[in-house]
């Protein structure tokens, strides 16, 4: 039997991977953009641990929101992702500091 | 009575500082009057005050005035306290202080720093009337210093000659040493009474007399020789008198008051005042007896191979000095005061003389270039004859009743040593007389040596010089047969004086064998110390005056100890070997191992550098990218997360199990 706790450690573990992922990678916006997948999806473990145990669907709903407001974000992201590309030559996270004080 | 003591010692110092703050725009006349009158009100004022404690038997006066401060339970007061031996003292302080205030009129009359100098003297006399009047040591310490601190900046008046600022460092430097004894003095004798005012300290002295330091070692005797070192230092007494020869580079109207009648004898006088403590410890007083002996004979050894004038005087003042301390370590305090007075006058007077030869000379202090001066300057003729027979103890004059009484108090004395003490006094009174009449011989009678230039220029001095010798010659010559009854035997200074005489009976024997002043003169010429001098003066007149290639002679054959002598027994060459250069070389030392490898390279540069290490270890952290702070901030909580987790008290998951 996988115990609940199983689940939030293996979700922690991914959150934490998502999270290194996002600090440490300085190179690649579509990098990070993974990385933010792995923490939603983290989340979306999580969810799905709890409603499973707490026997409530609601839960199960959440992520399906989830899932579509991560697509439409993702597909947001690439976009300017492209229109970025186009304009500098370059997807690198160092090169995108035009605001930077 | 209050506020004629505080007129009294007040009075020098408005002078003192109105001449000395404006003096340029008050001119001469005007300066050396304010002072002068400053002065002589103070001397008026002091004779009142003697003759109200002396001779009316008045009521001791001892009052606090003023609070200086308040540490804790100890109290320290600005105070009087007027006795006898104040009032003799204050006697002797102010007259002396007139006289010489007169005399700088004529003696500095060409000199730049005139009002200066007249501003010095009166803080001078302000500052010695401090210390004799003070009732506590903390005030006697303050009078100390600052007579100290005037004698500093006299010594070194003529600040563009090298000499002179040599001299005065030494003189401060020396006056250290022994002010520094005086002070740990003090500092036990606090912590032992636990107060600072005479009266106090001296009833309590049956209660800490007993009780023992270091060991086994009397407290009483301890802070007895620690006072007595201070008094070693400002007294001038061997090994600390070498700053007194050098203090002749200063002015000659300085010399005489401070150097020898006045701030010298300030250390006799704190003795004589500490009589109380003093009477308890037969080591201290022996100690005394002998520093005394050995100055008085040694440096009246030295004078015989001096030349120069003043030179000669100043090796005379600490010999008699010497004598001075004898007397307080026989116990006969009340002679060393008597000595102490008569010997004010005459040297004051002889210090005097010796500046007018040295005003008529042109500034020659050389013996050797002078001769025959008896007939160009009468008047200086006939009161350094005063002075000179009233120092070597020529019946009749001042010197001879004190000095005599010293000599016979130590003859009375039953300390271990005093047998030796009593050859070396009398062996004092032969060189006494020896020097003095040499000095004399050689400036005032004899062929004159005197180049032509100068010779031609020679003349009695002005009367501003000679006033003041005409009035010190009086004293010097009558002041000891008039008092030395009513000072030594009929109670001058019972008030003032403990001396425990079942122990220490010198005094008493003296009151015993003591008839009339009158008759003492007609005994001497059977007394052993007449004919040393009588001596003395026939040896002086031999060799100066009558076959002087004889003194040649014997120089040339006795060359070794010749040599010793005009060593000056290598104090001096002992002192810039062992203290001057050994100092140097500690402070080099000290400067390599503490200033620079400890404070420079350790303590600064190593904080400075150990910052820096610890900087760039630490600096790669802080990178300044907010994303890196960020990322630790995250890091850091997960790792606390899951440290609770997993190994808190009470896991929320066992791993493993």
């Amino acid at each position: 039997m996988i115990a609940l706790s199983d689940y939030l450690i293996l979700s922690a573990i991914v959150f934490c991977i998502g999270l290194a992922g996002i600090f440490i990678n300085r190179t690649n916006i579509i990098m990070l953009l993974m990385c933010v997948e792995l923490i939603l999806a983290a989340v979306n473990t999580n969810f799905i641990a709890f409603s499973y145990y707490g026997n409530d669907v609601a839960g199960q709903i959440f992520v399906f929101f989830i899932l579509t407001v991560a697509a439409a974000e993702v597909a947001i992201g690439l976009a300017i992702l492209t229109l970025m590309y186009r304009n500098r030559g370059s997807i690198d996270v160092d090169v995108t500091n035009s605001l930077k004080g | 009575m209050e506020n004629i003591y505080l007129t009294l010692a007040l009075s020098p110092l408005i002078g003192s500082l109105i001449v000395g703050l404006a003096g340029n725009r008050l001119g001469r006349t005007l300066s050396h009057t304010i002072t002068i009158l400053g002065v002589a009100v103070s001397t008026v004022l002091a004779l009142y005050v003697f003759n109200h404690h002396v001779l009316e038997g008045g009521d001791v006066f001892n009052e606090n005035l003023y609070t200086w401060m308040q540490i804790g339970s100890l109290n320290i007061s600005v105070g009087f306290l007027v006795d006898n031996l104040t009032s003799v003292m204050l006697v002797i302080v102010s007259f002396v202080s007139l006289m010489v205030h007169i005399y700088t009129i004529g003696y500095m009359v060409d000199d730049d720093g005139y009002t200066k100098f007249f501003s010095y003297i009166s803080l001078f006399t302000f500052a010695m009337f401090m210390l004799v009047m003070s009732n506590n040591f903390m005030q006697l310490f303050f009078g100390w210093e600052a007579v100290g601190l005037v004698s500093y900046l006299l010594i070194g008046f003529w600040h563009g000659k090298e000499s002179a600022v040599e001299a005065n460092l030494k003189a401060f430097l020396v006056n250290r040493v022994g002010d520094f004894g005086f002070l740990l003095g003090i500092a036990l004798l606090l912590a032992f009474f636990g107060t600072l005012d005479y009266a106090e300290t001296f009833a309590l002295a049956d209660q800490v007399n007993g009780q023992t330091i270091f060991g086994d070692m009397s407290v009483i005797t301890v802070i007895c020789l620690l006072l007595f070192v201070g008094a070693m230092g400002k007294s001038a007494q061997v090994p600390l008198h070498v700053w007194l020869p050098g203090s002749m580079e200063g002015p000659t109207p300085i010399s005489a008051l401070i150097h020898a009648a006045t701030m010298v004898t300030a250390g006799i006088f704190m003795v004589s005042r500490m009589s109380p403590i003093f009477e308890l410890s037969d080591v201290a007083l022996t100690v005394v007896m002998v520093i005394g002996a050995i100055t008085a004979l040694f440096m009246g050894l030295l004078g015989i191979v001096q030349n120069d004038i003043k030179r000669v005087v100043a090796y005379s003042t600490l010999s008699q000095l010497g004598y001075m301390t004898v007397a307080l370590g026989v116990s006969a305090y009340s002679v060393a005061i008597f000595h102490l007075m008569t010997h004010a006058f005459f040297k004051a007077l002889l210090f005097l003389a010796a500046g007018s030869v040295i005003v008529a000379m042109h500034h020659e202090q050389d013996i050797r270039k002078m001769g025959g001066l008896r007939k160009k300057m009468p008047i200086t003729y006939i009161t350094s004859l005063v002075g000179t027979l009233a120092l070597i103890g020529f019946p009749g004059f001042a010197g001879f009743f004190s000095k005599d009484m010293i000599i016979e108090a130590v003859h009375f004395s039953n300390l271990p040593f005093a047998q030796w003490v009593y050859y070396a006094v009398v062996a004092g009174v032969f060189i006494t007389a020896l020097y003095s009449f040499r000095m004399f011989f050689l400036v005032f009678h004899g062929k004159s040596r005197v180049d032509r230039h100068t010779e031609e220029h020679l003349h009695e001095t002005t009367s501003s010089i000679t006033a003041p010798l005409i009035m010190l010659a009086i004293p010097s010559a009558v002041i000891g047969y008039f008092t030395i009854e009513p000072m030594l035997f009929t109670g001058w200074l019972d008030n003032a004086i403990t001396i425990n005489s079942e122990t220490h009976g010198a005094v008493a024997a003296l009151k015993e064998h003591f008839h009339s002043a009158f008759a003492l003169i007609t005994h001497s010429v059977m007394t052993l110390p007449f004919w040393m001098m009588v001596g003395g003066i026939g040896t002086a007149w031999l060799f100066s005056l009558y076959r002087t290639q004889w003194a040649d002679a014997i120089q040339k054959r006795f060359r070794r100890t010749n040599y010793v002598l005009e060593s000056l027994y290598g104090f001096d060459r002992f002192n810039e070997i062992v203290f001057v250069r050994g100092s140097r070389k500690l402070g080099d030392l000290l400067w390599r191992i503490s200033d620079m490898a400890i404070i420079d390279q350790f303590v600064v540069n190593g904080s400075a550098r150990f910052a820096r290490f610890v900087g760039s270890v630490i600096r790669p952290v802080q990178t300044g990218y907010l994303y890196h702070y960020a990322f630790f901030m995250i890091i850091g909580l997960m790792l606390v997360l899951t440290w609770v987790l997993v190994s808190g008290d009470n896991p929320l998951i066992r791993l493993g199990s």
